[in-house]
């Protein structure tokens, strides 16, 4: 059984297509997405419908921060920037859209693994995992083997051993890793729709159960096109270009 | 001897107490093989040899069972070695290795089923020290082809010493033992896990006693260790059992083995000083470049490294120490790959007989923008000399003789301006004439031989001639595993025989 785990698709159809039918060739059959379904892309109401979907097929799914946001609507203490986005996607959504974003929890555990969208020591702070002390801090909250977490858009795999020590890695796109049981593991499968360190490929990871295995997939989409889409809706223009050289 | 030096706490040389492995025996099955015999009772693991359940036919590999040593209640840290070579061991491939089967995981039995590689390591030889100068350079260059070919795969070893090294029954090199290797490719187990540095004594590179893991040249310094073994009987920086004492090869330099070996000759010492350089940008760069020399001594350039006969003076050496107190090494996250890229063989095969001036040119200025590009790279000018599939004593009489200088140097003559462009400093430029009857035969033995990365060539003008005697260019294309470049002259430049003075009227 292979898994998909896709993470910050926020908005973006074109790259979420892509993913979709990447992991779908690579026999995913399972998929459990991370939250941050919206917010920055031009497609909310097509990614939002899609994660409905497959949801409804059996995919766990866990709120963001940006869905919670869109939920809520904007607030005074907001950047004008952040308000404008978030006004804008709520006004795409429909009744049923957003109920379905208001309905998603928290966190989601599944055998020995934990889903959840930022950390397990507190899902609804969004606090950053942003070293080796913040992995272990939320791997060391949890009984589960396997934590995979959205909100960091990079992707990176953490390990904690028996010992108390921890490793990070950048992995290498396409290399499967493995993820033996006896340690504990911390799976940022870096953002579908919107990349951040510098190659503008959509991130994804899929985890194959029969050969305890790993692999984080990178996926090169039509980033023009949701750039032009994003430039069209008026949203803020640094929401396209920075699709575009993955910053 | 060859003490690992791990934290004392992890117990990595623990005896007792090792409760799953005392439950295994002959006639035991674990997942789908069955135990036959034990055949070794190591430090942290255990070797037996067996056999698959349910195996087919009488084609199958021998195949041992390599079981980590677990001692009971203790830090569960002492296995990570294991659980790194039960990481790589199956990302590798090739002859160079033996053939992962299987492995278990430590939530059951922990185990790897591998390839049984028959025969000694390379252990046992050390005693036999100092060997037939003939056998220290097979060995060198066996080691260093299997050695580059890892490196290929994105892996560090960091433990190459004799014992991790054997031998098929071909002379294939076989490396063992990734229990602290580092691939790229993977997360590496061991960085965090521990407070000392990790290798074996005697052939730890000094970037290793400074926590360096990535570095394939650290490979080489450890290859240079154990010729310098070979070669003088002696270890170049005894066997330290402390940091402190690791931390010397930081600044001692070792006695030159002509000093403690007189006919060691003087290019071999100048490969083993430069392997064993503290600075890895003062070694080879690559594996396969070492290899290169110790096939082709004759064409090294030697330095003063060759010529020295005792080890650095009084002041020199304060100089060093002074320097290397709290030194840190560089702090450069190169890859294993970006190393072997920066640091390719390009191979020209210059037809010097046969072709034309305007393609000689060409060829010339395609390999120096080649060569331009990579600042590590080698070149090796490569010419053919055809000879007679019969009668090859000819090649000794005098004729032959003048015939293989008279090419030589018309060789390094073609190369000159290339040599003068990008001022080709330390070895970096080869020159080889080879004697065979089949042309594009030779060219790739001779590719394969030396790890050559990139091939570039030129291609014979005239079709007609093309179709008359075949073209080497093609068959080289069609045959080899690298990459082939193929140079054209220019239009116009073949047609004009005036502008080719004394060159036959065909192309290469």
């Amino acid at each position: 059984m292979k898994t998909a785990f896709l993470s910050d698709l926020h908005a973006n159809r074109e790259a979420v297509e892509s993913v979709l039918e990447h992991a779908r060739a690579q026999g995913a059959q399972r998929w459990v997405l991370l939250g941050d379904f919206v917010g920055y892309g031009a497609d909310p109401a097509w990614v939002v419908d899609q994660v409905r979907a497959l949801v409804r097929q059996g995919a766990m799914a866990v709120m963001g921060n940006h869905d919670q946001a869109v939920v809520r609507g904007s607030a005074p203490g907001m950047r004008p920037e952040a308000r404008f986005v978030i006004d804008w996607t709520r006004a795409q959504l429909d009744a049923n859209q957003l109920d379905f974003l208001a309905s998603l929890p928290m966190q989601q555990q599944h055998g020995d693994q934990l889903y959840v969208h930022a950390n397990a020591w507190a899902p609804g702070g969004w606090d950053y995992i942003q070293s080796r002390g913040d992995a272990v801090r939320s791997l060391q909250a949890t009984e589960a083997r396997y934590t995979f977490c959205g909100h960091m858009h990079e992707p990176k795999l953490f390990n904690l051993s028996g010992t108390g020590k921890a490793g990070d890695f950048v992995p290498t796109p396409g290399v499967p890793i493995p993820v033996p049981p006896h340690r504990q593991w911390l799976i940022i499968p870096g953002s579908a729709g919107q990349p951040r360190d510098g190659n503008p490929a959509a991130c994804y990871a899929l985890l194959d159960e029969a050969t305890g295995t790993l692999t984080f997939q990178r996926v090169p989409y039509d980033h023009e096109t949701a750039g032009a889409k994003i430039r069209a809706a008026d949203l803020p223009q640094r929401l396209a270009s920075r699709l575009e050289d993955g910053h | 001897m060859e003490s690992k030096l791990y934290s004392p706490s992890l117990g990595y040389t623990g005896q007792n107490g090792d409760n799953p492995v005392n439950t295994l025996k002959p006639g035991s099955i674990v997942d789908r093989f069955e135990l036959l015999e034990k055949l070794h009772v190591g430090g942290m693991a255990h070797i037996w040899k067996v056999q698959e359940v349910n195996h087919q036919g009488d084609s199958r590999l021998p195949l041992i069972m390599k079981v980590p040593r677990i001692k009971g209640g203790e830090d569960p840290a002492t296995i990570v070695g294991f659980e790194v070579e039960m990481m790589i061991l199956p990302m590798l491939r090739g002859r160079h290795v033996p053939q992962f089967i299987a492995k278990g995981d430590f939530t059951r039995q922990p185990y790897i089923v591998m390839e049984r590689i028959e025969g000694h390591s390379l252990r046992p030889r050390l005693d036999d020290a100092p060997l037939a100068l003939d056998e220290v350079i097979e060995i060198g260059s066996r080691v260093a082809t299997a050695v580059h070919d890892l490196h290929r795969q994105n892996l560090v070893h960091l433990d190459i010493k004799p014992s991790n090294i054997m031998f098929r029954d071909d002379g294939t090199a076989v490396l063992v033992d990734f229990g602290l290797s580092r691939h790229d490719h993977l997360p590496d187990l061991l960085d965090e896990e521990f407070t000392l540095p990790m290798g074996t004594g005697p052939y730890m590179s000094p970037e290793q006693v400074q926590f360096v893991r990535n570095d394939p040249r650290s490979d080489l310094f450890a290859l240079g260790v154990m010729l310098y073994h070979f070669t003088t009987g002696e270890r170049p920086f005894g066997a330290p059992d402390s940091v402190r004492g690791l931390r010397r090869r930081l600044y001692i330099d070792p006695v030159p083995p002509r000093s403690l070996r007189p006919d060691c000759p003087p290019w071999l010492q100048e490969v083993i000083l430069r392997c064993l350089e503290v600075q890895p940008e003062r070694r080879y760069q690559t594996a396969a470049q070492l290899a290169l020399d110790l096939q082709d001594p004759g064409q090294m350039t030697l330095t003063r490294r060759a010529e020295k006969l005792q080890k650095s003076g009084m002041l020199k050496t304060f100089k060093r120490w002074f320097f290397a107190l709290g030194a840190e090494p560089a702090n450069e996250r190169i890859k294993v790959a970006e190393q072997l890229e920066r640091s390719p063989i390009v191979m020209a095969a210059v037809d010097i007989d046969n072709a034309t001036t305007a393609l000689l040119q060409q060829l010339r200025e395609t390999v120096r923008r080649i060569v331009l590009t990579e600042p590590g790279a080698r070149l090796a000018c490569v010419s053919v000399m055809k000879i007679a599939r019969i009668g090859v004593d000819e090649l000794v009489d005098a004729d032959g003789r003048s015939k293989h200088v008279k090419q030589l140097v018309a060789l390094k003559h073609w190369a000159r301006p290339i040599s003068k462009a990008l001022d080709l400093g330390e070895g970096r430029l080869t020159f080889h004439v080879l004697e065979a009857p089949d042309v594009a035969d030779a060219l790739l033995e001779f590719s394969q031989r030396n790890q050559v990365d990139h091939i570039v060539m030129g291609a014979r003008a005239s079709s007609s001639l093309r179709r008359l005697l075949g073209s080497v260019s093609s068959q080289v294309v069609a045959q080899a595993d690298r990459t082939v470049t193929v140079v054209r002259a220019p239009e116009g430049g073949d047609a004009a025989p005036a502008a080719a003075p004394g060159a036959a009227p065909h192309g290469g």
